[in-house]
């Protein structure tokens, strides 16, 4: 209560006397300031509902069992099908090959600049990891397409390049520049103290990075982590100029559909219950994204408390 | 951070003397380390590297200024970049407002924690909505249920939402920054409530709102997914000096993120879709580069 | 409960603020006026009276993505007739034109195929400017260059897997389709006769996507748009018939489909885009159909 009222120190009570009769200009902002920070909530809201409410239909056509745990996806046959199950595991696996490669090597290039590279060099890696960052993930798309695709090809003997294991790369160094910023942040937090303490005991630097630092940079590691997937399962536009498209159930080798791409490839032409469908992915993906959420949430509060 | 490196002899009089396991560990990790370098920067280097090769050769005054012509055979990315303006200028005018409105009411105004609360998870489960999601309800609430149609304002209005929690959350962060006394200081001279928050609160968050603007503009640019269904791939001139901002309202066409996806998805022309983006990467520089200066200044202050 | 209604409203209320500021912007008649234009230039085009200059605003297209080569020579021509005129194009595949032609999202939706009986009942209605050939491509390298229909539905729906089975070289099939949007897809699919029998290897987005991967990969069979067809790719002859503008126009080529304008019954077109509809529909935009490698149905 009393953060509150240092937050508003005109508190309601003083406020009208000390300015005399309320002033119509007042009362219209704040009418407006509260109208903006409604407009937000509105939008989650609007979002949500049309999630929901556009989503549900289908699944109850088609039934959660089969929607879900269906291993056919073929919306435009004569007798549809519409089996997400290869579109989730192929996300599953792609996130989390994406993950596999990613954090490893994030998190130890971000120990790197954090605490063993020379002041120059991570002056100088430091502002173009970030410059990856900020890339539209359309041109990580584009490079995987022109180099890896055709790569996979010769290296795998297969019919075409277009892969599974393509799309995992081209997310695996799509979300590495964030990885490493965000690990490297928390690395740089530690306080220099329990560095300095673990070293004066006899530990040696290496240790004291490992056992020390990292530990006590986990909740942002974990965040890192969790950006990683979040960024991982919810890109759309990259994977689908490397990942072939045909819904197949995932194999490293073969043409795979992800949930993203799996409405950007159709939502331009669908219609009817097609359409609707599409929703549904969207729905079943919002929840993946909500869960990612919750689960950081937890992470950090269980870090705060501990 | 750097007093481990400054003493080098702590560490090679700490390595003396250790059992073989912890020196393999040691040597096991340091060379993982360097191994992990290795690789993230031969990585950056090799994607920069691919990209400037195969983009700056084909990339002109003429092909970033002009219209693309099948008579004449010119190709160009002046009306991407145009739209790109168009979109980002649009996008702002929209979510300023709008967001720093709403960062105002949730730190100055609201009493409510429980709304409060609300308010900032529901702006938090905005910015994890997977840019897909975005295009899905923007394609059906604004380009058809508001009968919009695939066209700019359709996008503009489907990025104000996905920009929206950015905005917001970078100016609380610099409303929150702003000393209690100042806005006590105010209100006991006598000032009303907007009177403060206009002469005293914002002027002092102003580097969060631009860093909010920054970041805005910088996930437009990035964007392809909606802008590609909701305001469709055309790469004709819009030309509004001419038709007045009627068009604006009724004209479709691609960003620059867009346009490299036409390029190199629906043409198969990559080495033009190189060429935007190295221009992508240009404007991705810019961004941090002005983003790190207002982060700096705001440090100073 | 109050605070719901409250939510409600303002839900209401900023939905009802956006519809209204789309809505004043898209019915605001057009402000250009004759006179502020550019005195007409357009050499060549006797056609270039007042009454062009009266017409303007955008034309927004979108669909087929064989149409693409059709398209940019007709918004050249075009817009040097009307030069306040834009037109745009999207090439997004057959089937989102006709969805987006259906929805009103925008003003003419394009189709690479003959529109079906439902599309017809649901109010679409089909203006057919080209009529196009679907040529069978296959990589540079490939020996092979001459295919029966047969052999391409074997392809297609699986049985054959391997080039050597067809007297190439020993290498897996590449099987490139486009997504199920393509008209493309759905011409061949039925003409050819693999309708959802077909075992792609990959679905592209576009005629172009198609062409580049099969110029990038020595082992890949498409098909695309014969107006798409360039040399970085070879035609191969189907049932010892090449595909070219006038075995198409006489038929022997069998795999051929219509280029459809689509608009939706009872929607009223805006200046523009009728002026362009009639344009396109007319014997004036024969010479940039064949300029794309098409047949002109009017000519």
């Amino acid at each position: 209560m009393s953060e509150q009222s240092l937050r508003n120190p005109s508190a309601p009570a003083g406020r009208k006397g000390r300015n005399g009769g309320a002033r119509p200009l007042e009362s219209v902002m704040q009418m407006i300031f509260f109208i903006c920070g409604f407009i937000a909530i509105a939008f989650v809201l609007v979002i949500t509902i049309y999630l929901i409410i556009s989503g549900l239909p289908a699944i109850r056509e088609i039934g959660l069992v089969d929607f879900l745990f269906g291993q056919e996806w073929a919306s435009t046959a004569e007798e549809p099908k519409f089996g997400i199950l290869p579109l989730i595991l192929t996300s599953v696996y792609g996130t989390a090959g994406a993950i596999l490669i990613g954090v490893p090597i994030g998190f130890l290039m971000a120990v790197f600049l954090s605490k063993v590279a020379p002041r120059r060099v991570a002056a100088v890696v430091r502002p173009v990891v970030d410059l990856l960052a900020g890339i539209p993930s359309i041109v990580y798309g584009l490079v995987g397409l022109m180099v890896l695709v055709p790569f996979i090809r010769e290296t795998f003997h297969t019919a075409a390049g277009e892969s599974l294991l393509a799309a995992i790369v081209v997310l695996a160094v799509m979300i590495l520049p964030s990885i490493i910023s965000v690990s490297e942040t928390a690395l740089n937090a530690v306080p220099k103290e329990y560095e300095e303490a673990s070293l004066a005991l006899g530990a040696t630097d290496i240790e004291t990075y490992f056992r020390i630092s990292a530990p006590a940079a986990k909740s942002g590691i974990a965040a890192a982590v969790v950006l990683g997937v979040g960024r991982a399962i919810g890109e759309a536009m990259a994977i689908m100029m490397v990942a072939g498209n045909v819904a197949n159930m995932p194999d490293l080798l073969s043409s795979v559909r992800f949930l993203t791409t799996g409405i950007a490839v159709e939502l331009a032409y669908s219609s009817g219950l097609q359409r609707q469908a599409l929703f549904s992915i969207g729905l079943v993906l919002f929840l993946f994204i909500m869960c990612i959420n919750v689960i950081l949430n937890v992470f950090l509060k269980r870090d705060k408390e501990g | 951070m750097s007093s481990i490196k400054e003493s080098p002899q702590a560490r090679t009089g700490a390595s003396q003397g250790l059992s073989a396991s912890r020196r393999a560990y040691n040597t096991g990790m340091r060379a993982l380390i360097y191994i992990a370098a290795a690789i993230v920067v031969v990585l950056l280097v090799f994607l920069l590297g691919y990209i400037l090769y195969r983009g700056l050769p084909n990339l002109t005054w003429e092909f970033l200024t002009s219209e693309e012509s099948v008579v004449r055979d010119v190709q160009g990315i002046g009306p991407a970049i145009l739209n790109t303006l168009y979109v980002i200028l649009a996008t702002l005018v929209v979510v300023l407002p709008l967001g720093v409105g709403a960062a105002i009411y949730l730190t100055e105004y609201a009493k409510n924690r429980k709304l409060v609360a609300a308010i900032e998870f529901a702006t938090e489960t905005l910015a994890g909505i997977p840019s897909i999601i975005y295009a899905l309800v923007g394609v059906l609430i604004f380009a058809e249920s508001l009968a919009l149609g695939k066209t700019l304002i359709a996008g503009a209005l489907t990025l104000v939402i996905m920009t929206l929690p950015t905005v917001i959350r970078t100016t609380q962060e610099s409303l929150k920054t702003v000393p209690q006394s100042y806005r006590e200081g105010s209100l006991g001279l006598g000032s009303g409530k907007w009177h403060m928050i206009r002469t005293v609160v914002l002027p002092s968050s102003i580097d969060g709102i631009v860093t909010g603007c920054i970041l805005s503009i910088g996930r437009i640019v990035g964007e392809s997914a909606v802008l590609l269904y909701t305001v469709g791939m055309s790469m004709s001139m819009q030309d509004f000096f001419r038709n007045g901002l009627e068009s604006f309202f009724s004209a479709s066409g691609s960003t620059l993120s867009v346009a490299l996806y036409v390029y190199a998805k629906v043409r198969a022309d990559f080495d033009l879709a190189f060429s935007v983006a190295v221009v992508l990467i240009v404007i991705t520089l810019v961004i941090n580069l002005a983003s790190s200066l207002v982060g700096r200044k705001l440090k100073k202050n | 409960m109050k605070k719901l209604t409250c939510l409600g409203l303002s839900v209401v209320m900023a939905l009802s603020l956006l519809a209204g500021c789309g809505g004043g912007g898209t019915s605001t008649p057009s402000t250009s006026t004759p006179d502020a234009s550019a005195p007409s230039t357009s050499q060549g085009t006797d056609a270039s009276t007042p009454a062009n200059e009266e017409i303007s605003g955008a034309v927004n297209t979108d669909g087929s993505t064989s149409m693409a080569d059709v398209m940019a020579a007709f918004k050249e021509s075009f817009e040097g007739l009307y030069p306040d005129v834009t037109i745009n194009y999207s090439g997004t595949g057959s089937g989102s034109g006709i969805t987006n032609a259906l929805a009103g999202t925008v003003d003419i939706g394009l189709s690479s195929r003959a529109l079906t009986d439902e599309e017809k009942a649901e109010g679409a209605v089909e203006n057919i400017v080209a009529l196009d050939g679907v040529a069978v491509v296959v990589n540079p390298e490939n020996t092979i260059t001459n295919l029966t229909v047969e052999q391409i539905a074997q392809i297609y729906n699986g049985t054959i897997t391997n080039w050597s089975e067809l007297g190439g070289a020993d290498a897996p099939i590449a099987v490139i389709g486009r997504d199920a949007a393509s008209g493309t897809r759905g011409a061949f699919e039925e003409i050819v006769g693999v309708e959802d029998q077909c075992v792609y290897t990959n679905e592209y987005e576009s005629t172009g996507e198609v062409i580049g991967s099969v110029a990038g990969n020595p082992n890949a069979i498409g098909y695309a748009s014969l107006s798409a067809v360039d040399e970085s790719v070879v035609a191969v002859e189907v049932n010892g018939v090449a595909p070219s503008e006038a075995t198409v126009a006489d038929g022997t080529y069998e795999i051929q489909r219509p280029f459809v304008m689509v608009t939706k019954e009872g929607a009223e077109l805006s200046p523009a885009a009728q002026a362009f509809l009639d344009w396109a529909m007319s014997a004036d935009a024969a010479d940039e159909i064949e300029a794309a490698g098409c047949v002109s149905p009017n000519a």
